[in-house]
């Protein structure tokens, strides 16, 4: 089967400043279906380029970049925010949902956007509602987002990136502005999603979480220079009890002094 | 559908910031209800107006004399003593489609009854004279042409003379003295009101105008001739009869007179409502165009405010053209929604000045029509602008915003 992403010998040159930057220098990549990546390297070394490349937000100066088997570098900006709207999901690190609008309305957004299929809003509505629910916040679709812990919202976010049934979903930084606890409770939604057969890419600077993929691009300067697979893959789940049983003890032991 | 879609959503971006969309509005709703409550301010006066011309009777053509000028001396309108009883009487014989014709001879003067006395004006005219100003008699009678021929000291008065006079009497039957000569009061008449110009028009004594020339003014010539015409349609025709009559009775002289009908005179009333009804809702038009810069300055910082809901919705997916349409139809919505509280507001307004000014106002179907479809207009002129500016953001750009 072919990969769902298919890069070679990607460039991308920014020239508004005085000097061109050279974010991206050569990068080639295959990312099959059901694979879990992170993106990895130090602020400057392209990474973000190389989401806004893969995210179809921007257009490689020049390369190949087949998604899903189109070449999306060809293609002109309306035809990008349909590859966006019917191909890939979004995580951000801000979560970046409306504000003073429900969680399902939220998640509703890219439905409203649909070209090519032709839903009733009562369809919108309960697919909407299934995707909540898979991230486990069915119970909150009539809050708004600052009703919402942190980790609600990016759960929220995930939910609006899985209503369009994407090829590949997205996440930059999708832990950043979470605490551990959280981070772990929003990897597991990822694993769960992952174990599903859904394709995830997602950038990020903490290793810890990068051992939560499957598999490891390290960048440097716009260029791979470390492709690997993770050995002792962290499972949230784990992790999680874990958490649970330290928490558990700290408070035995604070009891009685207590 | 998707014009639909991208209603809904611009829908709810108004609801999630209702506040903010009451206020971009109210600079509409102002400039609609104030060009509103002017408009029918001024159709009110102008019905006023043309409600007055009607009562002062109806297909009236009036005969002034013209200036007078002696040595190179002119003197102003109407100054010329060359209008004659003689060329009221010719007119009457002469002209057709005439209802009634009454010379008029007008002066102020003291007059004495009662006890009481009071300086009104005497105006002499004919026993036509009620029947063309559309001037009920109330009590009594008008003189005949009898007395008009006898120059009998007969007189009718205005409901003002009546009240000064004879504050706790009938004064039908009752004297009052002009120039000391005794009159005998025959009627009394219906209350008329103040004129288009602001006089009294109750503050009168008619008398015969052969009586008022030989007994009282003591003079040969007369102040005006009032014709009726017997219908509209007649009137230009009257009035071209009139002057050919009056000429051919001056023959080789310049022509020392004027005819007017009352439509000029009510068309001159009518131009100066109608020049304060431009002034004011020129006034209201610029406020409404302060209103529609009002919805562009709000919809372009909604712009900036917004510009990562812009990036969101531009990175899931949305085409340039679904945002331009989505902050295009915020605008128009928001301008129509103030379009129709403006009306609201106009026509309460108007029902208020009316009821505590005793303004007359008229709500016009066609004003509130172009209020709505100028509200609609100036959301899509000053909603295009932020509109095409939301549109042109990048996505990455957008949502990298702070």
């Amino acid at each position: 089967m072919a990969p769902v992403v298919q890069i070679q010998d990607i460039h991308k040159i920014y020239d508004s400043g005085e000097v061109p930057v050279h974010a991206v220098r050569g990068v080639s990549l295959d990312i099959h279906k059901g694979e879990f990546v992170a993106l990895m390297g130090a602020s400057g070394s392209g990474k973000s380029t190389l989401m806004n490349l893969l995210g179809a937000l921007d257009r490689p100066t020049r390369g190949i970049y087949k998604l899903d088997g189109i070449d999306v570098s060809q293609l002109d900006k309306n035809e990008l925010a349909d590859i966006r709207n019917q191909k890939l999901g979004f995580v951000f690190q801000g979560f970046n949902l409306l504000a003073r609008t429900t969680a399902l309305e939220n998640v509703e957004l890219p439905m409203l956007y649909g070209r090519h299929r032709k839903v009733s809003s009562a369809e919108i509505r309960e697919r909407a509602h299934y995707c909540l629910e898979i991230v486990g916040l069915a119970k909150r679709a009539d809050h708004m987002p600052n009703q919402l812990s942190g980790g609600q919202q990016q759960r929220v976010a995930i939910a609006r990136a899985l209503v369009n049934q994407p090829q590949v979903l997205l996440a930059d930084e999708p832990t950043g502005n979470l605490d551990s606890k959280t981070s772990v409770e929003v990897m597991g939604v990822f694993q769960k999603l992952n174990e599903q057969g859904i394709t995830i890419v997602m950038v990020t600077h903490e290793l810890d979480i990068a051992h939560y993929c499957k598999r490891n691009l390290i960048l440097r300067d716009g260029v791979v220079v470390r492709d690997e697979l993770v050995k002792d893959r962290l499972i949230a789940e784990h992790e999680l009890g874990k958490l649970k049983q330290a928490e558990a003890a700290a408070k035995l032991t604070a009891a009685p002094a207590a | 559908m998707r014009f639909f879609t991208t209603f809904l959503v611009a829908l709810r971006a108004l609801r999630r910031n209702t506040m903010r969309s009451i206020l971009t509005a109210l600079g509409i709703i102002i400039g609609i209800g104030a060009v509103i409550t002017t408009v029918s301010m001024g159709n009110g006066a102008k019905a006023r107006v043309e409600a007055q011309v009607a009562s002062l009777g109806q297909n009236i053509i009036t005969v002034y004399p013209g200036s007078f000028s002696s040595g190179g001396m002119r003197g102003g309108f109407g100054s010329s003593t060359t209008l004659t009883a003689e060329d009221a009487d010719a007119i009457m014989a002469e002209v057709a489609d005439i209802e009634g014709v009454s010379p008029e001879v007008r002066d102020r003067n003291q007059v004495l009854a009662n006890g009481l006395n009071w300086n009104t004006s005497i105006n002499g005219e004919s026993p036509d004279y009620p029947q063309i100003k559309n001037w009920r008699i109330v009590s009594g009678s008008m003189f005949t042409e009898q007395d008009v021929k006898s120059l009998a000291k007969v007189a009718i008065i205005g409901k003002t003379v009546a009240d000064q006079l004879f504050p706790n009497e009938d004064p039908i039957g009752q004297t009052l003295r002009i120039r000391n000569l005794p009159f005998r009061i025959l009627g009394v008449l219906d209350v008329k009101g103040y004129s288009l110009f602001g006089s009294d028009q109750d503050d009168v004594v008619i008398i015969p105008y052969t009586s008022h020339m030989r007994r009282v003014s003591r003079r040969t010539n007369i102040s005006s001739i009032l014709i009726e015409a017997s219908s509209s349609e007649k009137l230009d025709v009257v009035k071209q009869r009139v002057e050919d009559l009056l000429a051919q009775r001056r023959k080789g002289r310049e022509p020392d007179f004027t005819v007017r009908t009352q439509e000029e005179l009510a068309q001159a009333a009518t131009e100066t409502s109608k020049t304060m009804t431009l002034l004011l809702g020129g006034i209201a038009f610029v406020s409404l165009v302060v209103g529609g810069i009002g919805v562009m300055n709000i919809m372009l910082v909604s712009v900036t405010e917004r510009t990562r809901e812009i990036g969101i919705r531009l990175a899931i997916g949305a085409h340039g053209k679904d945002v331009l349409l989505q902050f295009l139809i915020e605008a128009i919505l928001l301008s129509l929604l103030g379009g129709v509280l403006g009306i609201l507001c106009g026509i309460g307004a108007s029902e208020l000045a009316s009821y505590y000014f005793g303004l007359p106002t008229l709500v016009s179907t066609t004003s509130v029509i172009i209020a709505v479809a100028v509200s609609t207009v100036i959301g899509i002129f000053f909603g295009f602008y932020p509109a095409r500016k939301a549109a042109q953001l990048d996505p990455i750009d957008a949502l990298r915003y702070e």
